[in-house]
């Protein structure tokens, strides 16, 4: 395998994406991630000095909306989800020591 | 002899534009409503809702630039930052990196030693995040999205800034352009204005800048002047004692005029940006760029001139009404309906600024009508109303726009104009005063003073003190 | 009458004439659910109280004549990554287990106009990532042909319940192939429309810049008539496009004299199944005795669409599912200390395997000092894959080859080694790159008795040339045989 993640990389991969794995979890992403990463690597024998990245398919531009009011307020059926709800607001664990 | 540093400063000005929804979505940004109230699905992050870009922002965003001398990105993009927060309800904020809207702009500021230009590194359009409330008694946080979706543009400054000083007269310049713009009412208090501060000290004549922090949470002009100084001093410190400056984002505590790092073990700020796959490519044409230029409002310098040819008021005036773009609009809209310029001048610069700085408010705040002033103008020209009772009412107008005729009248405090009126109340002040009257007559001019506040007092006040004079001396005489 | 093996188009016009109810169309799916869900779970959520209530006022408007649609009274599946106001959307992972969306996605709400009724939503890999259906936490599908075999995936439910005849057609999402592919595995015939034919509003988000809504229908007639009606411009989503030629049923013509089919040599390599060659080639072969020109070509990059694909896709997964973090709707772990330590024990506990490998692939392509290396070079791969694409359809109307390497394999044999599962994805995942339209038709069955799949693919908004051929193809085929025939009975 050319690509060898480290356990720091996972780690790290880990806090970006707010995934906690667990021993054997972190081993089987180390080499899962070591193969895609081999197997992505063979983009590298194409050329594509020149090319432009291509986010969109086709060019579609300029789609707007225009500045008018037009929600009304469905706060009560959304917060119906909110796993924990308080006064009309999402309720989370507390964000300042 | 010890060293010298120099301050280097750099901002980021996020302000909240004055668009009536959000960036993107049609939910309302008005202030002050229940919490969550103004929520759709694509401002909280609802599974399945996509964004739709407001117009209204990029118009805003380009007129922006084209007043700070940017150069527009006539194919812009947004891009997603991603970091998890609870009040980014999607955990990736819809920003610009790659290819944002403005670009190498400037302004100018007058500092001691002169003329400066402060660089404009670029301009991006930007979601707003919602409100955390933290709740202490049931140990939690909360969140409103009302203002998640809020548009915003961010302007970042080049390291250009030197003092305190400088960074205040830029952003004064800033506030003073988007306001006169209308893209925003610029306030730092109520967060639709709000600056980052990126600051670095290195020795005089060093050409390396120095390792900088960002600077968050400042809420006033004064904040940020004290927090650049505790800034300052705490970088030198670091290096005065042979230690290095790290490069981190620190929080102002105005109350302790302290600041402490935001640091934290989940926090990488690796913010994996990536062009935003809901959002089509904006492409400006030059015939959008001309329009939006030909609607440019007339700035400051403009306006200051045109005031000078104009009117006939004194340049510190033309200074002082032109500093707030609120401000010339009531001047403007006052003098074309009552044609009195050093009037309307006067009422602005003197009772007006006298009742801001008493109730520590600023020109933006003005809340009574350009018809209510022009009325009281008028009313005292007219001598409906004598001056002493022209401020009383100016001042109650000033709290809450009340309509001076009405008010006048339903207090009636109007003027008595009714010569025999008058003079019978002159002739029984006379009467009753014999001492001031003796003195009058052996010469203490002084006297007669007295006779007129005792006549203005019997008429309580609604008489006009001029003919109240000319009435006195003519029966004294 | 056997309703249930009507075509969606032959019971609204039977409903029309009153010779069906909307009723009994809505019980029949039911009685036949009763007697296969057990084992095959196409479905996640079932609603036949509202399903009933829903065809009550579908007759009235029927009856009165407000609603004249060729898809009146039919019931319907949805696959569940599209939300459905006041319907339990899942997407057939934990971590929405409980989420009821306040809003229906716009190709829920085109379909409703047109009178369907909506019975249940289709089970699918956990966030469409997969190609068997067996990533759902709610436990695999199976393929109604051979319960020991996967349905594909990731809308392996919505294909499995139209070859079942649990619905008599389901709406999909195709990412990578995952329309075509379960429908080449179940034998029906599947859509990807044009990047941007069906708003996506509403869809929850796997790919964003490759995820399209399209049709599971049991025969071409019913994926032209199912396209015109989902097919919309949509101002709630910025991606949509503005498109006049919607009349997709105008295309029902019996008649491929002159069009010119390419056959990609790069499609027919090692790794392609030697039965799902001959039966694929058959067909061509069958198309250009009706008076199409077939011809060989090279496609070339074909080998580059897999790993671009899943840098691309991966990338906009970690964040697309982002969201999902216990604040605002779905699963919140039961115990944590903080802010962080719920974000993590929450996603981790949410979301399966598949999910979390691509979660963490995405957020590393992204990640400070590779996003130039692997996204950026993933996208301007994908401009050279269009750029292929460009070139063959200036020679060709249609592209033709298979949907996948082989049939269906069986249940358990895929998901241990991601990588080799990611390959099956070989012929359909260009496809989304280039935000082309791809059909699957069923073209035989291999000796274990499982279908195979013709693709045809065309250039953008070319979907009217696809179903001509493809409705002229099924016309040579003739009728295709149904699972039933092929399973031992109806198993309990």
């Amino acid at each position: 395998m050319a690509n060898v993640i480290s356990d720091e990389t996972i780690e790290y991969v880990g806090i970006l994406a707010k995934l906690e794995l667990s021993d054997a979890e972190k081993e089987e992403a180390k080499s899962d991630m070591g193969r895609m990463l081999d197997y992505i690597d063979k983009l590298n024998e194409l050329d594509t000095t020149g090319v432009e990245p291509m986010s969109h398919v086709f060019p579609v531009q300029n789609v707007f909306r225009e500045d008018v009011v037009t929600n009304g307020d469905d706060s009560e059926n959304m917060l119906k989800n909110a796993p924990a709800e308080r006064d009309n607001m999402y309720e989370v664990p507390k964000t300042v020591e | 002899m010890a060293k010298q540093y120099e301050t280097v400063i750099g901002l980021e000005v996020h302000v909240e534009l004055a668009t009536k929804t959000k960036i993107f979505c049609g939910c309302s940004t008005a202030f002050g409503g229940e919490a969550n109230t103004h929520t759709c699905p694509v401002c909280t992050g609802m599974p399945g809702s996509l964004p739709v870009l407001n117009k209204q922002v990029v118009e805003y965003a380009i007129a922006v630039g084209l007043a700070t001398n940017c150069d527009i990105t006539q194919y812009c993009k947004f891009d997603r930052k991603n970091y998890f927060y609870p009040d980014n309800p999607q955990n990736y904020q819809i920003s610009q990196l790659y290819l944002p809207i403005c670009r190498n702009g400037g302004v100018e500021i007058e500092t001691e030693e002169g003329t400066k230009t402060i660089g404009i590194h670029e301009i991006h359009m930007e979601e707003d995040a919602g409100k955390l409330i933290h709740d202490e008694w049931n140990d939690c946080s909360l969140v409103d999205y009302n203002r998640s979706g809020v548009p915003l543009i961010e302007i970042v400054s080049e390291p250009d800034m030197r003092s305190a000083d400088e960074v205040i007269a830029y952003l004064e310049k800033l506030r003073l352009i988007i306001q006169y713009l209308g893209a925003s009412d610029c306030k730092l208090q109520e967060g639709s204005m709000r600056a980052d501060v990126n600051l670095s000290v290195r020795e005089v004549g060093a050409e390396k800048f120095g390792t900088r922090t960002e600077m968050k949470n400042l809420n006033s002009f004064k904040a940020i002047a004290r927090a650049i100084e505790g800034e300052r001093e705490r970088q030198i410190d670091l290096l005065e004692a042979g230690e290095e400056v790290l490069q981190e984002t620190r929080r102002w505590d105005d109350t302790k005029e302290c600041s402490y790092a935001m640091r934290s073990k989940e926090d990488a700020q690796d913010y994996r940006y990536f062009p935003e796959p809901d959002l089509v490519p904006i492409v400006i044409s030059d015939e959008w760029l001309d329009q939006i230029r030909e609607r440019q409002p007339e700035f400051r310098t403009e306006k200051m001139k045109r005031y000078k040819e104009e009117f006939e008021i004194p340049d510190y005036d033309i200074e002082i009404i032109t500093g707030s773009k609120h401000l010339a609009d009531i001047f403007e809209a006052t003098t074309a309906i009552c044609k009195q310029p050093k009037k309307v001048s006067n009422w602005l610069m003197v009772e007006t600024m006298r009742l801001l700085k008493e109730k520590e408010m600023e020109p933006e705040d003005i809340c009574f009508s350009p018809e209510n002033l022009a009325k009281l103008i008028m009313m005292a020209d007219k001598k409906e109303i004598n001056s002493t009772v022209a401020k009383e009412v100016f001042e109650v107008m000033f709290a809450n726009d009340t309509d001076p005729e009405k008010y006048v009248e339903e207090k009636g405090l109007k003027t008595v104009n009714d010569e025999g009126a008058l003079r019978t109340t002159v002739e029984k002040v006379i009467a009753d005063n014999p001492q001031s009257v003796e003195d009058y007559h052996n010469g203490k001019e002084k006297a007669i003073g007295f006779l007129v506040g005792q006549t203005m007092k019997a008429m309580q006040g609604k008489a006009d003190p001029g003919m109240v004079n000319k009435l006195l001396k003519e029966l004294l005489s | 009458m056997d309703i249930l093996s009507l075509s969606a188009v032959e019971l609204a016009a039977k409903i029309k004439a009153k010779e069906v109810t909307v009723k009994e169309a809505v019980e029949a799916v039911f009685a036949r659910m009763e007697e296969k869900e057990k084992v095959l779970n196409c479905y996640v959520t079932l609603d036949k109280e509202g399903a009933l209530k829903q065809a009550e006022e579908v007759q009235k408007k029927i009856d009165d004549g407000t609603l004249t649609g060729a898809l009146a009274g039919v019931p319907v599946a949805i696959k569940d990554n599209m939300c459905t106001e006041g319907m339990l959307t899942t997407c057939s992972s934990k971590i929405l287990g409980n989420f009821i969306p306040t809003f229906s996605s716009e190709a829920v709400l085109n379909l409703k106009k047109a009178g369907v009724v909506i019975i249940g939503k289709t089970n699918m890999d956990e966030f469409a990532m997969g190609s068997t259906t067996e990533t759902s936490a709610f436990g695999e599908t199976r393929n109604p042909w051979n319960e020991k075999h996967v349905p594909g995936g990731s809308s392996g439910g919505s294909a499995a319940a139209v070859a079942a005849e649990e619905c008599f057609f389901a709406l999909g999402s195709d990412t990578g192939g995952s329309i075509r592919q379960p429908a080449s595995f179940c034998g029906v015939v599947g859509m990807k429309p044009t990047y941007g034919t069906v708003s996506r509003y509403g869809l929850i988000a796997y790919g964003s810049s490759l995820d399209q809504i399209g049709p599971l229908t049991k025969n071409v007639e019913d994926c032209a008539t199912v396209m015109e009606v989902i097919a919309s411009h949509d101002l709630k989503d910025s991606t949509s496009v503005k498109r006049e030629d919607t009349d997709f049923t105008s295309a029902l013509i019996e008649d491929v004299k002159g069009m010119k089919i390419g056959i990609p040599r790069d499609y027919f390599g090692e790794g392609l199944d030697s039965e799902v060659k001959e039966a694929v080639l058959a067909a061509a072969k069958a198309l250009e005795e009706k008076g199409a020109i077939v011809e060989e070509f090279d496609l070339s990059l074909v080998e580059y669409a897999i790993p671009a694909y899943y840098t691309i896709a991966s990338a906009e997964a970690s964040s697309n599912l982002e969201r999902f973090d216990g604040v605002k709707y779905g699963y919140r772990t039961e115990e944590y200390e903080g802010l962080h330590n719920m974000y993590k024990k929450t996603r981790s506990e949410g979301f399966g395997a598949e999910v979390k490998r691509r979660i963490m692939l995405g957020s590393f392509v992204l990640s400070s000092g590779y996003y130039d290396a692997y996204y950026l070079k993933a996208l301007r791969t994908k401009a050279l894959i269009k750029k292929a694409f460009d070139e063959a359809f200036a020679k060709y109307d249609v592209i033709l080859g298979p949907v996948a390497p082989t049939t269906a394999p069986e249940l358990g044999k895929s998901l241990s080694d991601p990588l080799k599962m990611y390959l099956g994805d070989i012929y359909t995942i260009s496809v989304n790159l280039a935000g082309l339209p791809g059909i699957s038709i069923p073209c035989g069955v291999d000796k274990k008795g499982l279908p195979i799949g013709l693709q045809l693919i065309g250039d953008c908004f070319q979907e009217k040339k696809l179903i001509q051929t493809a409705y002229t193809y099924e016309k040579i085929r003739g009728e295709f045989k149904k699972p039933a025939d092929s399973m031992e009975g109806g198993r309990k």
